[in-house]
């Protein structure tokens, strides 16, 4: 293969959310999930999408990572963080309101266009809205392929040959760069971020601009109405011993 | 009226049980309901949709080398059908989620995934924060309404129907994308996803010897085989067993879990489970909060004595 690819950037999506040992609760006034004094962290998908893309760096395929959050001013502690752990450089695109994914798609593209990058990498899903949409969604309005779910990521010679989690057990595909790629949990463990790092983390840039600038229209397409706690199960009987469950399972009918 | 498109899944032979509890959905927002089966060969796959109750029409369209798997192949053409129809619907299965919003996103519509109540024709519920919230949806009325079912939320529909088959051309996967393979690792046990009852194994199990008490189990009981995220990252089981929040939400008649303290990630996939059995060996695990029965016990002690009286 004498065709010459050019050493590529990639673009990592950072969203901000509740940290995932928070056990969120509903408000009483059904309006949404308190926030109040609750840790916010990088989503954990989103970790491992930019651990991914600091290997492909180290391993000479990357020359850039780019960190991107769109969200609320707070999301540079997340991009910081980011930077923290090896991206080069941050964009944070200030939205007030809550950012559904055609928006966040839409402004992806934005900065697609703007970065030309030969990778995106987001996570499969946000523990937030829990949607899974944001990644095919950009992909279908940049024209390019989506491997979606990726455990396994190799690029060479301008092609991403990804294994990916189906329900159905492991399925690998390959598609031409550029390309979309969401992350699920076993690709990788991420790194720790080092003291020394985050004092380094704050020279490098950071840039912020609303989103307006992008040309995007905020506004969401999906009305949120009222916010419930899901229904309690009941917590059960106890029993002695291996006897015990049989007949509570006979009494039931299930054996 | 709404008229309702839904994209069915399959292995290439038979038609996924996904599919017909999707229709459920449908069937729950009222109208005309047609399914589009996309496939190499079309004919098994479509004669089973069509003998699902409560479809008009089975549209086929046929692919070639594996394009059915591929959501970069099927999203134009489901564009181009689209046309008249005010749902689009797919399961909220790794195929559904890798699919619907690129559809969605090329319709210039938002997508509401994991549909779980229908409460009117354009009004949803699904869960948030891996279901420690509920949330009440709108979408326009205006716009085509795509969505992923949450598969556990609704019972299969029944067979008996013979709706007609039309063919409807056929769909090619764009050069820039390439199926592989698929390595699947189902065997001969119930499928995880439709299994009446499901025993699962956690981190304690230690080793992928030591998981074949479950495997025992299980067969003792005829039931499919789930883990937690624990015991597929320590290589215990293949990834596809995992049940959880980023695994398979199930909702079996039975389900034991074994050695599982009760990650709320790990309940999320079994909140709608008809019986929740607990085995732990501490006390204060929080699966016990959960379980309708519990029993608190070293698992390498009770499980072969449970395997034996029931066998
Ligand atoms: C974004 C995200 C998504 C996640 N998605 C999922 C998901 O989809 N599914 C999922 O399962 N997890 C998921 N997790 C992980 C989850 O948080 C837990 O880490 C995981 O479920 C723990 O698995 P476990 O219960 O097997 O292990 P542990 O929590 O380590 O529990 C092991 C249990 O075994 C018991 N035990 C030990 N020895 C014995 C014995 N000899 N006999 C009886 N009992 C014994 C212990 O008392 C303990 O309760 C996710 C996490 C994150 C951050
Ligand atoms: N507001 C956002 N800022 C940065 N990345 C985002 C944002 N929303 C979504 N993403 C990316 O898209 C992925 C899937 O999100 P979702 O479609 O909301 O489940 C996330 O894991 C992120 O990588």
């Amino acid at each position: 293969n004498s065709k010459h690819y050019p050493i590529m950037k990639i673009l990592v999506g950072l969203k901000r959310v509740i940290d995932y040992n928070v056990r969120v609760q509903v408000k009483p006034d059904g309006t949404g999930v308190v926030t109040d004094g609750v840790k916010m962290s990088i989503n954990p998908f989103d970790e491992i999408a930019l651990e991914e893309a600091l290997r492909l760096r180290e391993a000479g395929v990357a020359e850039e990572v780019i960190v991107v959050s769109i969200g609320p001013g707070a999301a540079q502690q997340q991009l910081r963080t980011g930077l923290a752990m090896g991206a080069d450089r941050a964009i944070l695109v200030e939205a007030d309101e809550e950012v559904q994914p055609l928006t966040a798609a839409r402004v992806l593209l934005a900065l697609v266009e703007k970065e030309q990058p030969g990778l995106v990498m987001l996570g499969k899903q946000a523990i937030d809205d829990d949607c899974s949409q944001t990644g095919q969604m950009l992909a279908a309005l940049w024209d390019r392929p989506q491997a979606t779910f990726a455990s396994e990521v190799v690029v060479a010679d301008g092609v991403a040959t990804v294994t990916r989690e189906v329900d159905a057990g492991l399925e690998t595909i390959q598609v031409d760069l550029p390309a979309l790629i969401t992350v699920d949990l076993r690709l990788n463990e991420p790194r720790f971020v080092k003291l020394p790092d985050i004092m380094k983390a704050k020279k490098k840039p950071l840039d912020e601009m609303p989103l307006a600038d992008l040309g995007v229209a905020s506004g969401n397409f999906v009305n949120t109405g009222t916010f419930a706690p899901p229904a309690q199960r009941e917590r059960g009987i106890m029993v002695e011993d291996v006897d015990g469950l049989m007949s509570a399972l006979k009494d039931k009918g299930l054996v | 009226m709404s008229k309702i498109l839904i994209i069915a899944e399959h292995d290439s032979q038979t038609l996924n049980a996904s599919t017909a509890k999707t229709l459920t959905c449908a069937a729950a927002i009222g109208g005309e309901i047609d399914v589009a089966v996309f496939a190499d060969s079309v004919d098994a796959v479509a004669a089973e949709a069509a003998a699902l109750d409560g479809v008009a029409k089975v549209l086929t369209v046929t692919t070639s080398d594996n394009g059915f798997r591929l959501a970069a192949a099927l999203a134009p053409k489901l564009v181009a059908m689209a046309e008249g129809y005010s749902h689009v619907l797919a399961p909220s299965t790794t195929f559904g989620k890798d699919l619907l919003p690129r559809v969605a996103a090329l319709l210039g519509v938002a997508q509401v995934s994991d549909v779980m109540a229908v409460l009117g024709s354009h009004e949803f519920q699904r869960p948030i924060y891996a279901g420690n919230a509920i949330v009440n949806v709108t979408v326009p009325a205006d716009q085509v309404m795509a969505g992923t079912v949450r598969t556990a939320s609704f019972a299969a529909a029944g067979t008996g129907g013979s709706a007609s088959i039309e063919a409807a051309g056929s769909a090619e996967a764009p050069s820039h994308t390439r199926y592989v393979k698929l390595e699947a690792s189902g065997g001969e046990r119930p499928d995880l996803q439709s299994a009446p009852r499901v025993v699962s194994g956690g981190r304690a199990l230690g080793s992928e010897e030591n998981f074949d008490i479950i495997y025992q189990l299980a067969d003792a009981m005829g039931a499919g085989v789930g883990a937690s995220r624990a015991a597929v990252d320590a290589g215990y089981v293949p990834n596809d067993m995992q049940v959880g929040q980023t695994g398979k939400i199930i909702a079996p008649d039975l389900y034991v879990a074994i050695g599982i303290s009760g990650a709320i990630q790990h309940l999320t996939g079994i909140k709608d489970a008809g019986t929740i059995v607990a085995i732990n060996k501490d006390a204060e695990a929080p699966i016990f909060e959960v379980a309708d029965i519990g029993l608190v016990g070293d698992l390498f002690n009770i499980i072969p004595e449970l395997t034996q009286k029931l066998g």
